[in-house]
């Protein structure tokens, strides 16, 4: 059937299960001329598939638009608000608590003092005119007189609530995003892609994230494997450093990062290929001892895979296409190397070899007769080939755990060498590859073949196991060869990255659609799995649940999985909570299939609890969805912050749950940065979003927020304090152009130049010492706590303010002329005390001084004064009560100078003296930072070291902690041995 | 105090990539970078200290002048509102002083404590009185106290805004309750003078109320208040007027009366022949008669030398103990404690 014609009379029904969000299963089948076909996840193409070495396929439809396995996966998107905004919100409450009550207390004092007006029919306070008023004064409806009161009070005090907050807040969140994307440390070079800070509103979440949740491939990895070592007769080759080594060797502070740097730039880097030995590159292998060994070794990577070579036509040279990038780097390893694979037929490969004795390239050709594929429960692929010589080869190559067993007797010469490598290559992160062949006679492989070839013709619902039975049957005795290591490529400065956010406290998950194996290998690979760790790996693919899952009994199955799975956990459970330092600590590797019995409701918090004891916790086979619903599990139980990182469409149900969701804008399309909260170009560059950007925009935002409600509660109590002494009446003490002003002009500029450009420390001290992060995520600097000191501060400072003004200014005369205050002159003395301490509160709580903060604290208190004299020179009539006062009637007086400064200074005297102390014996980390700064510390080696160590826990990750551990293990064993 | 001009070494690389072109582009740089010079001031236990030390230093001086002023005025204080009554009225004051047919006339003896240069400041205080109530300081016209007549909108002022269907001028309750006791002043058998004039603030006198504006129809409607004025000065003279209609701050508050220009002895014994009209007894005010000098700070008050003084001491004593906890509990170089992650 290859014309579309064909197509016309074609019938067949497809049955299959309904829409789902499994992306790993389906279960289907189609009838066609009545007989059934069965369709399994092999014959599902889902929506973005790429098609690759055919032209075209024919295909039904099963599922479109929602029912789609990426919609059903997908979730809402989210309105995300920081938990600082969520806090400031309840602040803003309980300031309305405040203000509801400090206008009823009004309103009763107000009800009763006008009630007592008149009483008989005799005024009391004639000079109001009680008998003859309004409704808001009337004493014979005093009641209602306090319910109008009580508004306008809450007009009145309604300063206690600043509304403009928001704005400024809006405004701050703008201009800080512009910061980061402005931030040329994040920007990648390359790409030419800055960071992108594509929500504004949750800068000082980044501050306070507790849990990344990090996709793998593309985010944690290029998604590039590379050729980088192997074992050859019981001989390691290759002196390619990986990313963690060197990471390690920095660490170590050892010459060797210079020498690679060098290295790598000589070298024209071929992609998929970082070997580097001059013993057998070139060819010279052929001098090693085992020469012959070598050769089997590179003619095996040659022909043993499943990659097809594309030829470009114009300069000769062979690219490969295959089905998994590390079969990829196999094939080019082997080209390399002098094995050059270039053409493959439906029965025969063809490769370029060196001849070892005329050193020449001869074409050689294989006549292929079965390949033995790879699948999960197998972890080996093989090929059986006939060379030119006639003999027949099966070529393997598989995992170490099922590759051992098939050794022959006299094929394990390099057995204890090779194992011995392999654990090497393992802990350095790469994955690892036994080779093996076997010569066979002809006698078997006709039998084998005729097996093999019926069992791979039967229709029994069994011919895959009967086909792997049979394969089973002729791997074994095999010789072995030797091993390969392969790296999957980390991205630039990923185990760096890593280790400072480790040693901040954030902790990292990696959540993954990979297999297990690669999963913990890249676990290896950025120290988040070290040795000494202890590894609970829960997992359903064992053989048991193999066989449960072929039972008929679909139900039975999946809640006998389920027990399995519970049973893991609480032993998992039982042992992080039996453990003990010196046992190390755990790490929590499970897969997708016991991941949907974990997440189940019951379990979950089981699995959340296990989780969180763990050092590191690596999902894999996970489904778009499961990542979702683990980062939902994580916020909401745990009820700290979650950051996702990710790539790729499968992020973005991940990204949209977490509180933020950051995307990275690498090579997998844009649909991961469309949904994200702030894009990066790289991994690394989290790093510095965190501890930089996240640091100092959560100190800022809570600084600027204590610090409005510090101003604003000052403000709207010196108010208050004043309608004590004018029977609540709702006069205001200060003019109405004052009041509404005051957080327009006088105060406002500062707290933005707050929120906008103060640091603690500076960035590089952020970085050096990660645990300063710790603030954030602890919540220090915007604790109830400190609120609340604000707010008593605030209402400490308008008791100062107002009472020391009508102490200072009672009835006598104020300056040498004998002029007593009126209601004008001690309004504008409050007001000028008000906008001077709360200019100089800001200039004491600034710990970064640039001349945009000196412009606008002092700017603010020199406008106040411009503003008096051009308002109070102003016609009577626009300036009302405050005509001239400035200059006529306060300037001229020194008694206003004289009490401005003692009520500044004097207002000051508390928090000084609170921040003094705290400053001295309580110190926090950003003060005990500022300490070292100011001691020069901060550039001794040693101190830093140790600064260091006091911020690492058993539980880090991290090459800095793995190096502290295998350091403190050695110690160990050498105590022990002396 | 240390300004660091930047963090040099982690970003000297970058720096070196974007050539910098000018000084302009260069702090353009370190703005976007957020690497602006800066000060970065830290609280070490010196700068602590010093900043207290330096506080007393400064404020215990202010203090203790502030205090010599204050105690150089010489002010003499006489409660009147009882003793003006006559004794077979102190039983129901409020009727006494509502009856408009009784002279209330009353004297004073006020001795001289010390020698009081001139000039001396009379004021009259009174207490638990409401100036500052929202109603009575709403209820005013200021167009009409500058333009008179031709300001109608006079809808603030009410009640006091009309009487007999005619307007008020000056409308509202201040000027309806204006102050209206009259004090003189008698040494030895002469009259003291008393300079009336200029007791008000210029500003006030001049652009707030009008000279061309006369008072009418004032103090004639069924219910008086307080004072009345002459229909034929001018509002901008009537300055008893303008001094009581600058509302006061606070219930309890003086005004000033006058004042007298020459010195008087101590030991002088002067006689205040007094007319006590104004009706403070229904809400239970007292009365003063207050006379006063004044220094370059004004009148009599110790309030802000103590507080002065106390501010100043309170910071040595504070400077003192945080200088003796920090020696005696030397912060060790170096010191981590506070860098774990158990807090």
């Amino acid at each position: 059937m290859h014309e579309d014609s064909n197509f016309q009379n074609f019938k067949a029904i497809i049955r299959c299960e309904d829409p789902n969000a499994n992306l790993y299963t389906f279960v289907g089948s189609l009838e066609l001329e009545e007989q059934q076909y069965p369709l399994t996840p092999q014959q599902l193409l889902l929506r973005d598939s790429k098609l690759r070495n055919t032209d075209c396929i024919y295909g039904a439809v099963i599922f479109t638009g929602r029912d789609t396995k990426v919609f059903q996966n997908s979730t809402g998107p989210p309105s995300k608000r920081s938990k600082v905004e969520r806090r400031m919100d309840k602040i803003i409450y309980f300031l309305f608590g405040i203000l509801v009550l400090m206008s009823f207390i009004g309103s009763i004092f107000f009800g009763i003092a006008t009630r007592e007006d008149l009483q008989d029919g005799k005024m009391k306070r004639w000079y109001l005119r009680p008998d003859d008023t309004t409704a808001y004064y009337d004493p014979k409806r005093a009641a209602v007189a306090a319910v109008l009161h009580f508004l306008t009070a809450l007009m009145l005090y309604g300063y206690l609530i600043p509304i403009s907050l928001y704005v400024s807040i809006e405004i701050v969140k703008i201009l800080q995003s512009i910061f980061i994307n402005q931030d040329l440390h994040m920007y990648y070079e390359e790409t030419d892609k800055p960071a992108r800070a594509r929500t504004s509103n949750l800068n000082e979440e980044l501050g306070q994230v507790d849990t990344i949740l990090s996709d793998k491939t593309g985010t944690l990895t290029c998604n590039s494997m590379e050729f980088i070592k192997c074992s050859i007769a019981g001989t390691s080759y290759g002196r390619g450093v990986t990313e963690v080594e060197r990471a390690m060797a920095r660490r170590k502070g050892s010459p060797l990062e210079e020498e690679v740097t060098e290295e790598q730039e000589d070298k024209a880097s071929i992609k998929g290929f970082n070997f580097e030995d001059e013993r057998i590159m070139n060819g010279s292998w052929d001098n090693e001892p085992h020469a012959d060994v070598i050769q089997k070794f590179l003619r095996l990577l040659a022909t043993c895979h499943t990659a097809l070579p594309e030829v470009d036509e114009e300069n000769g040279k062979i690219s490969y296409e295959a089905e998994s990038p590390d079969e990829a780097a196999f094939v080019i390893a082997a080209r390399e190397l002098g094995f050059e694979f270039y053409e493959r037929t439906q029965t025969s490969i063809s490769v370029h070899e060196l001849d070892p004795v005329t050193g020449t390239k001869v074409e050689r050709s294989y006549s292929l007769l079965n390949v033995l594929e790879f699948s999960s429960s197998r972890k080996r692929m093989s090929v059986i080939v006939r060379s030119e010589e006639g003999t027949l080869l099966l070529l393997s190559k598989g995992a170490d755990s099922v590759m051992f067993e098939r050794l022959a007797e006299n094929g394990r010469e390099f057995e204890e060498q090779t194992k011995e490598h392999i654990n090497e290559y393992a802990d350095a992160g790469l994955r690892t590859l036994i080779l093996a062949y076997r010569e066979l006679d002809e006698k078997e492989y006709i039998q084998f073949n005729e097996e093999f070839t019926e069992a791979k013709n039967s229709v029994s619902a069994d011919r895959e196991e009967l086909a792997e039975e049979i394969a089973e049957k002729i791997e074994k005795n095999l010789i072995l060869l030797g091993a390969t290591a392969v790296e999957d490529k980390l991205q630039n400065g990923v185990p760096e990255c890593i280790d400072k956010l480790a040693q901040a406290g954030i902790k990292l998950w990696v959540l993954t659609g990979d297999k297990m194996e690669t999963a913990i290998n890249i676990g290896f690979a950025c120290s988040l799995l070290r040795q000494g760790m202890r590894q609970v790996i829960i997992s359903s693919e064992t053989p048991e649940s193999k066989t449960l899952e072929k039972s008929e009994d679909k139900s039975a199955a999946a809640a006998a999985l389920k027990a399995s799975v519970l049973h893991q956990l609480i032993r998992g459970k039982e042992l992080l909570d039996s453990s003990n330092e010196s046992l190390g600590p755990l790490a929590l590797i499970i897969d997708g299939k016991s991941l949907t019995y974990a997440l189940e409701d019951d379990v979950k918090d089981l699995f959340l609890e296990l989780a969180i004891g763990c050092a590191s916790v690596i999902c894999c086979r996970s489904s778009p969805k499961q990542k979702a619903l683990v980062t939902r599990l994580v916020k909401t139980k745990t009820s700290s912050t979650t950051l996702a990182i990710g790539d790729g469409a499968n992020d973005v149900g991940m990204l949209q749950e977490a509180d933020i969701g950051v995307g990275i804008s690498g090579v997998e399309g844009m649909q991961a940065v469309m949904s994200s909260d702030i894009a990066i170009a790289q991994f690394r560059f989290l790093e510095r979003l965190l501890l930089v950007h996240g640091h100092w925009c959560y100190r800022r935002i809570s600084s600027m927020i204590c610090y409005f409600f510090y101003k604003n509660i000052a403000f709207g109590f010196t108010l208050f304090f004043f309608e004590a002494y004018a029977s609540f009446s709702g006069q205001p003490v200060y003019n109405d152009w004052f009041l509404s002003l005051y957080n327009v002009f006088f105060t406002s500029l500062p707290v933005i130049a707050l929120g906008v450009f103060d640091q603690d420390v500076s960035a590089r001290f952020c970085l050096k010492f990660p645990l300063l992060y710790q603030e954030g995520v602890q919540n220090i600097l915007f604790s109830w706590t400190r609120i609340l000191g604000w707010a008593l501060n605030g209402v400490a400072n308008a008791a100062i303010i107002f009472f020391f003004c009508i102490h200072a200014m009672k009835q006598q005369a104020f300056r040498k002329g004998g002029e007593v205050i009126g209601l004008e002159i001690l309004g504008t003395t409050m007001y000028t005390c008000v906008v001077w301490v709360v200019n100089c509160q800001m200039a004491l709580s600034v710990t970064y001084f640039t001349y945009i903060q000196h412009l606008f604290i002092w700017g603010g208190i020199t406008f106040w004064y411009i503003f008096l004299l051009a308002y109070g020179a102003m016609d009577p009539y626009i300036s009302t009560t405050a005509y001239k006062v400035f200059i006529e009637a306060c300037a001229p007086a020194p008694s206003f100078w004289l009490i401005t400064l003692l009520v500044l200074m004097s207002s000051l005297l508390p928090y000084f003296t609170y921040s003094a102390i705290q400053m001295r014996f309580f110190p926090l980390h950003h003060q005990m930072i500022q300490w070292f700064r100011s001691d020069g510390q901060t550039d001794d080696p040693e101190f830093c070291q140790m600064v260091r160590q006091r911020s690492l826990r058993p539980t880090t990750v991290g090459y800095t902690a793995r190096f502290e551990a295998s350091s403190r293990d050695l110690k160990a064993k050498i105590e022990d041995s002396l | 105090m240390e300004v660091e001009g930047g963090n040099t070494s982690a970003n000297d690389a970058v720096a070196r990539k974007i050539p910098i072109q000018s000084r302009r582009a260069k702090v353009f740089y370190q703005f976007t970078q957020q690497n602006l010079p800066a000060c970065k001031p830290v609280l070490t236990p010196s700068w602590i200290v010093t900043t207290f030390l330096l506080m007393g230093v400064i404020f215990i001086p202010i203090g203790l002048v502030t205090l010599r002023t204050s105690h150089s005025v010489i002010e003499i204080v006489e409660r009147y509102d009882t003793e003006c009554i006559p004794e077979k009225f102190r039983g129901n004051k409020v009727s006494y002083i509502k009856d408009s047919t009784i002279l209330k006339n009353c004297s004073l003896y006020l001795k001289v404590p010390k020698h009081m240069k001139a000039p001396i400041y009379i004021y009259y205080q009174l207490d638990n009185y409401y100036q500052n109530h929202r109603r009575y300081v709403k209820s005013r016209n200021d167009q009409q106290l500058l333009h008179g007549l031709k300001s109608n909108d006079t809808s603030s002022c009410q009640p006091e805004d009309s009487s007999n269907g005619l307007p008020i001028v000056p409308c509202g309750l201040i000027a309806w309750s204006l102050f209206n006791d009259t004090f003189k002043f008698i040494r030895e058998s002469s009259e003291l003078v008393v300079n009336r004039k200029n007791i008000a603030w210029k500003s006030d006198r001049n652009h707030k109320f009008g000279k061309q504006v006369y008072p009418f129809n004032f103090q004639n409607g069924t219910f008086i208040g307080g004072g009345s004025l002459d229909p034929s000065v001018p509002l901008s003279d009537q300055e008893d007027l303008i001094v009581w209609m600058r509302t006061a701050a606070l219930p309890s508050f003086r005004k000033m009366y006058g004042r007298i220009e020459e010195d008087l002895d101590a030991d002088d014994v002067i006689a205040v022949h007094l007319m006590n009209n104004y009706n403070t007894y229904s809400f239970g005010g007292k009365k003063k008669l207050v006379l006063s000098t004044s220094s370059w700070l004004g009148g009599k008050n110790d309030f802000l030398g103590v507080a002065y003084v106390f501010v100043g001491s309170s910071s040595i004593i504070i400077s003192l103990v945080f200088m003796l906890l920090h020696v005696k509990n030397p912060r060790p170089y170096g010191e981590t404690a506070y860098l774990s992650w158990n807090r």
